[in-house]
């Protein structure tokens, strides 16, 4: 991973959404409406950068690319489920991601002094376990729909389907609290504020239910778990290797 | 140039693709309503934005949904014609299959910018007209030949600028080789053409006009919708895009002396 430093840092900058969206509130002055502080609201940004950075999963893509490629076949004789193999890359990557994660961090703070804070430890840890919950629903749903790549040959585009709702609905543009009642009173039943919104907040000391959250997204993992489970094993039952 | 030569193989191209594309049929619809999710969802947060203001940056919420309509048809285009072919120059040099297009007797930029179209794309591009016929309507613009021919003048730049900043990023891959990242941050950047420019602070607002010319792309096709736009901006918007094509041209043949073959 580590030979692919320009690739990651651009990967990083790629994430920057979040302060485009941060701008447009503060600018026009739209978080007083919502009882957000300028300061609150662009932590929960930088936090909501920090959670997407951590969180991305792109399994569909590489899965796809294996199974066209007809990579997939030797993995299946080996006695590890593949994704695992796409779990450790995952993992691998936030790790070398971190630091440039870090230096975009350092240049918010320069243009923004006044958002600077440090989290308590306590807090901390409950958001990098949050963030990590996040990243495994996120790899869960993903990897659910990678199987469908056992049946159609393009599930990247299901896939892109997906991230809209994904997109629009978990916080990363606008936080959740700022969303119409409409849409607030069905939301929390979904996963997406779950993905981003929930550790973000969390992170950065906005007002959450913090227990409320943790077990919706164990909740979630749960649910997913068995689905991804029982979709894996059809599918491999209905695998046939390309040009057979 | 042979005009004629180079129409009837961009025929050939439509033909060839659109067959192969339409073989996946389904992807297609998942395609489509990912286009028309990913519309109401801009609106969704274009609303949330005005929920309790009635103006962002000097426009109305009305007069935004001009620039979310542009912005879609462009999106659209990108989707159509800019990202297939220009994710494939990646590979070409890649796997050295460049080769193969520069021997053949006919320009390469225009092979490799126009050999491939993704149908689904239009489908955006269509949602995009309704959706501004939409805005003509609700902003009682009138429609006068002068007003059209500008609009016309200005979306024509627009896409030639939002071109150039493709091909320029796809060009690089003859050093790079991988520049899937570099894309990524160029859609993310091109993101912000959803809004109005002057939503965003003073030093985003320079740099997006000077360095990434999304303001270009989207503000100055609205403000001509709205009856806005001042004459010097039309006419910088037709240099900014004369400029950046002639530099992708002259970049894209300045790489080509630097392309040494895969595994050479």
């Amino acid at each position: 991973m580590m030979e692919y430093r320009v690739e990651i840092a651009l990967w990083a900058i790629s994430g920057i959404i979040p302060f485009f969206m941060l701008n447009i509130w503060t600018n026009n002055n739209l978080n007083e409406s919502i009882n957000i502080s300028d300061v609150m609201l662009s932590r929960y940004f930088l936090c909501a950068f920090f959670v997407r950075q951590f969180s991305v999963v792109w399994v569909v893509f590489s899965f796809e690319e294996d199974s066209l490629m007809g990579k997939v076949s030797p993995y299946l004789i080996q006695p590890l489920n593949p994704f695992f193999r796409y779990f450790a890359q995952h993992l691998a990557e936030q790790i070398t991601r971190f630091p440039f994660a870090l230096i975009i961090a350092f240049f918010f703070f320069i243009f923004n002094p006044e958002s600077l804070w440090i989290p308590n430890l306590g807090i901390l840890l409950l958001s990098i376990v949050s963030t990590f919950l996040s990243f495994l629903m996120q790899f869960l749903i993903q990897s659910i729909v990678a199987c469908l790549c056992f049946w159609t040959e393009k599930a990247s585009s299901i896939e892109r389907l997906l991230f809209i709702p994904t997109l629009f609905l978990s916080g990363l543009l606008a936080p959740v609290v700022s969303f119409p009642a409409y849409v607030k009173s069905w939301i929390y039943l979904t996963p997406f504020p779950y993905l981003i919104d929930f550790p973000a907040n969390l992170l950065s000391g906005n007002e959450t239910n913090i227990s409320g959250g943790l077990s919706m997204q164990i909740l979630w993992i749960f649910l997913l778990f068995p689905l991804f489970k029982k979709i894996w094993s059809e599918g491999t039952k209905k695998y046939t290797a390309m040009g057979s | 140039m042979n005009l004629r030569k180079y129409l009837k193989v961009y025929k050939k191209f439509l033909h060839t693709s659109l067959a192969s594309e339409l073989e996946y049929k389904t992807n297609i619809l998942v395609d489509l309503i990912t286009a028309i999710l990913s519309l109401v969802g801009s609106i969704f947060l274009l609303s949330i934005f005005f929920q309790n203001k009635g103006y962002i940056g000097g426009w109305k919420f009305e007069q935004a949904l001009i620039i979310q309509a542009i912005y879609t048809i462009l999106n659209g285009i990108t989707n159509t014609w800019f990202n297939p072919n220009l994710t494939e120059i990646v590979k070409h040099i890649r796997e050295g299959t460049l080769d193969f297009v520069l021997l053949k007797p006919i320009d390469s930029q225009f092979f490799i910018s126009l050999k491939k179209i993704n149908p689904s794309g239009f489908l955006e591009i269509i949602l995009g007209f309704f959706l501004l016929l939409f805005c003509i309507k609700i902003n009682q613009i009138n429609l006068s030949l002068s007003f059209l021919s500008l609009s016309f003048i200005t979306i024509s730049c627009s896409i030639c600028i939002l071109y150039s900043l493709w091909f320029f990023i796809s060009t690089t891959t003859i050093w790079f080789v991988k520049t899937w990242n570099a894309i990524e941050v160029l859609r993310s950047f091109l993101y912000i053409g959803r809004f109005p420019l002057n939503s965003f602070s003073f030093s985003l607002r320079v740099f997006f006009s000077i360095f990434i010319p999304i303001a270009f792309i989207t503000t100055i096709p609205s403000e001509v919708f709205l009856g806005l736009s001042q004459l010097w901006k039309i006419l910088l918007e037709v240099i900014v895009a004369s400029v950046f094509l002639i530099t992708s041209r002259k970049f894209w043949l300045f790489a080509l002396k630097f392309y040494s073959s895969a595994s050479s």
